[in-house]
């Protein structure tokens, strides 16, 4: 799903970034279209916040193309683009109250609006982020919590094309962060302004994004709604990033035109369904298969189980944790080893909960198999 | 109740000290003020305000320290602040340690013999000879108040830089960042952020130099040449030269007076230009 740079906001044309010996960003092309709200993920030092700084104007690529708006951006300042930044820690100006803060981009603009603009503005941005009436507090009798919106506040007045989040949550505490994750989703539809978040927490990048942006070392492996990346990852390294999963590694014995046929490195044999694969295998290729903790049913009787393309093995539960509306079972079977397995708690109605120690099954459909390239 | 008294014992030395080393000599300054000079020179008890009457006889010295201190301050400072500013700020890391001592090192000679030096920089055979070889005739600079204000700069810089660098340094670059990003070119972003947040160190260098430029004596003695007098001079005079102790007391008297006026004044304006709380919390 190639967008054309001319209707995307942001646009990286072949952007490398190199610090020296060091290579920040290696080779990015990626379209960001008006509207959307795109996260960054990827480990620390991978270069999130490097591809994030280019955009805002702080950093310039070595090689390559930045285009904001369908104009090439390279070396234009940061205060001559349209974007707005939404720093890690805020980097609100302490010798200034709130409301002055938050009128700080309208004060730079030539001309500079009329102050009854200016005020009427600042009110309206605080009541956005639910600040209302806070215009004379000083910075440092805000919490983090607040503070935070206040940023929000002080970026968003500016109506900017593309707002820029580098770890905008990480440094309030779980909770907080849960209600913020939900406010920022809720501000982004109502404003309509292009949201980039930079994150390391991929339950945050996967709940707010409609996009995920995956990078590893500078470099970007995937793209694509969450529910993309978590069903159908490029690679292992993407789908162990992404959630959970059990995996065995083998070599391709046969491929068809429906199924591929797997030796697994533990004597397996496996026959997975050749449509759910991103790549085509060849016969001895090395892979790696991935079957979702969710994807596992288990049950005490084998005749339970539904569909008879399903594989079956036993094994013996090892472990079980009580979430809620989920029991997490760890499962052992002499030949793959562990398994781990999320049963949801509805479909154990008919059966009381596995008990530890306990042999039982475990199955899962061909399409349940991922097949995947090592990385 | 324990920590209360631990905390006065505590304190004990530092109050001693005080209470001896400054405040008793104030009284006995004040004191001696209004007494009268010995008949050979010194100290007799009485109560008149004569000598405060007498103040005018030294009111150039009382001017030129007026002047020259406020000037020395400010020439300090701009010169100081852009100083200061790259070491904090522009300066690559290594070259900044060899900046900082190169402006530490000079102290490590005593102040007087690198005064001694500028005698010689600024006389005859100095400056005007250089400034004679391209052409421009007949420039003087030794005692004249330019060299005292030129000795001045030269002796209190590092003090006016330190405090503004320690400001600087500890200025946290996002927001300068976070400036840009709103729109502000770089010469904005430094009226708007950098320099009121470097006001504290401002206020501290500038209080500092001008506190000790007040009681300065050395510099207009030895760059000065007798014909431009500072306050400390002339208690010089007063004490060890005609031994008028009593006359002496009183320009020390209106001198620690003034300078608590000027203090107290500047520190108002300081307090209401910023309302900067140091411990400001970014996170
Ligand atoms: N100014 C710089 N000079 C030299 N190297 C740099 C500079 N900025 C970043 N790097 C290097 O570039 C790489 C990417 O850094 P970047 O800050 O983009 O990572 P990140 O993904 O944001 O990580 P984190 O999650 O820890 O913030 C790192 O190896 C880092 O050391
Ligand atoms: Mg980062």
């Amino acid at each position: 799903m190639r967008v054309s740079s001319k209707d995307s906001v942001v646009s990286f044309q072949n952007v490398w970034k190199r610090y020296g010996e060091v290579i920040a960003a290696s080779n990015l092309n990626l379209d960001v279209q008006s509207g959307e709200f795109l996260s960054f993920l990827g480990p620390s030092g991978c270069g999130k916040t490097t591809t994030l700084r280019m955009i805002a104007g702080f950093d310039q690529p070595s090689e390559g193309d930045v285009i904001l708006k369908g104009k090439r951006v390279n070396g234009v300042p940061a205060f001559k683009r349209p974007v707005n930044m939404v720093f890690q820690h805020y980097a609100l100006f302490p010798h200034l109250n709130v409301a002055d803060n938050v009128a700080y981009g309208l004060k730079q603009r030539s001309p500079r609006p009329p102050s009854k603009e200016i005020e009427s503005r600042v009110s309206e941005s605080l009541e956005l982020v639910q600040l209302a009436g806070y215009q004379n507090r000083r910075i440092w009798e805000m919490s983090g919590g607040q503070q935070q919106r206040v940023a929000l506040a002080r970026a968003l007045i500016n109506k900017p094309e593309v707002l820029l989040l580098d770890e905008p949550l990480a440094a309030l505490d779980r909770k907080l962060r849960r209600e913020m994750q939900i406010e920022l989703q809720n501000l982004q539809r109502n404003v309509g302004i292009t949201f980039i978040l930079v994150t390391h927490d991929q339950e945050e990048a996967l709940s707010m994004s409609d996009r995920v942006c995956i990078m590893r070392e500078g470099e970007i492996i995937q793209v694509g709604s969450p529910r993309e990346l978590y069903d159908n990852p490029l690679n292992r390294y993407i789908a162990d990033f992404i959630g959970k999963s059990n995996f065995f590694d083998g070599v391709v014995q046969k491929s068809s035109a429906n199924d591929l046929e797997i030796r697994l490195n533990n004597g397996a044999q496996i026959v997975a369904a050749n449509s759910r694969q991103h790549n085509t295998y060849a016969s001895a290729a090395p892979v790696t298969i991935s079957i979702r903790p969710e994807q596992l049913m288990l049950s005490r009787r084998v005749s339970q189980l539904p569909d008879e393309k399903a594989i079956v093995i036993n094994a013996a539960v090892r472990n079980r944790i009580f979430l809620g509306e989920h029991t997490e079972y760890l499962l052992y079977n002499e030949q793959f080893g562990e398994f781990l397995a999320l049963s949801p708690r509805q479909n154990e109605i008919g059966e009381p909960p596995f008990e530890v120690n306990e042999d039982i099954h475990i199955s899962w459909n061909q399409e349940a198999t991922l097949v995947l390239n090592h990385d | 109740m324990k920590s209360s008294l631990v905390h006065r014992l505590l304190l004990l030395p530092a109050t001693m000290w005080l209470l001896v080393m400054l405040v008793l000599p104030l009284l006995v300054v004040i004191i001696f003020s209004f007494g009268d000079r010995g008949p050979a020179g010194g100290y007799v008890p009485g109560f008149s305000l004569d000598q405060y009457a007498n103040l005018p006889a030294r009111f150039t010295a009382f001017k030129n320290t007026m002047i020259l201190a406020p000037a020395g301050t400010l020439a300090a400072l701009l010169i100081a602040y852009p100083l200061a500013y790259y070491l904090a700020v522009k300066a690559n890391p290594n070259i900044k340690t060899v900046l900082l001592v190169m402006i530490i090192v000079p102290f490590w000679t005593s102040i007087l013999i690198r005064t001694y030096a500028w005698i010689y920089i600024l006389g005859g055979q100095g400056i005007p000879k250089m400034l004679e070889f391209f052409g421009v005739e007949g420039v003087r600079l030794i005692n004249t108040p330019y060299s005292v204000l030129i000795g001045i700069i030269y002796g209190y810089l590092p003090l006016m830089v330190f405090p503004i660098y320690v400001s600087l340094e500890k200025l946290d670059k996002r927001l300068l960042e976070a400036s840009q990003d709103l729109g502000a070119s770089p010469i904005r972003t430094f009226r708007n952020v950098t320099l009121p947040l470097s006001i504290p160190g401002i206020a501290t260098g500038c209080m500092l130099v001008f506190i000790l430029l007040m009681g300065e004596f050395l510099i207009p003695a030895l760059l000065g040449g007798g014909k431009v007098f500072f306050i400390g001079n002339a208690l010089v005079d007063l004490f060890l030269q005609s031994r008028n102790w009593a006359y002496g007391s009183a320009v020390a008297t209106t001198l620690v007076i003034v300078m608590l006026l000027t203090v107290s004044i500047y520190m108002k304006l300081m307090m209401r230009g910023s309302n900067i709380r140091e411990e400001v919390s970014l996170l």
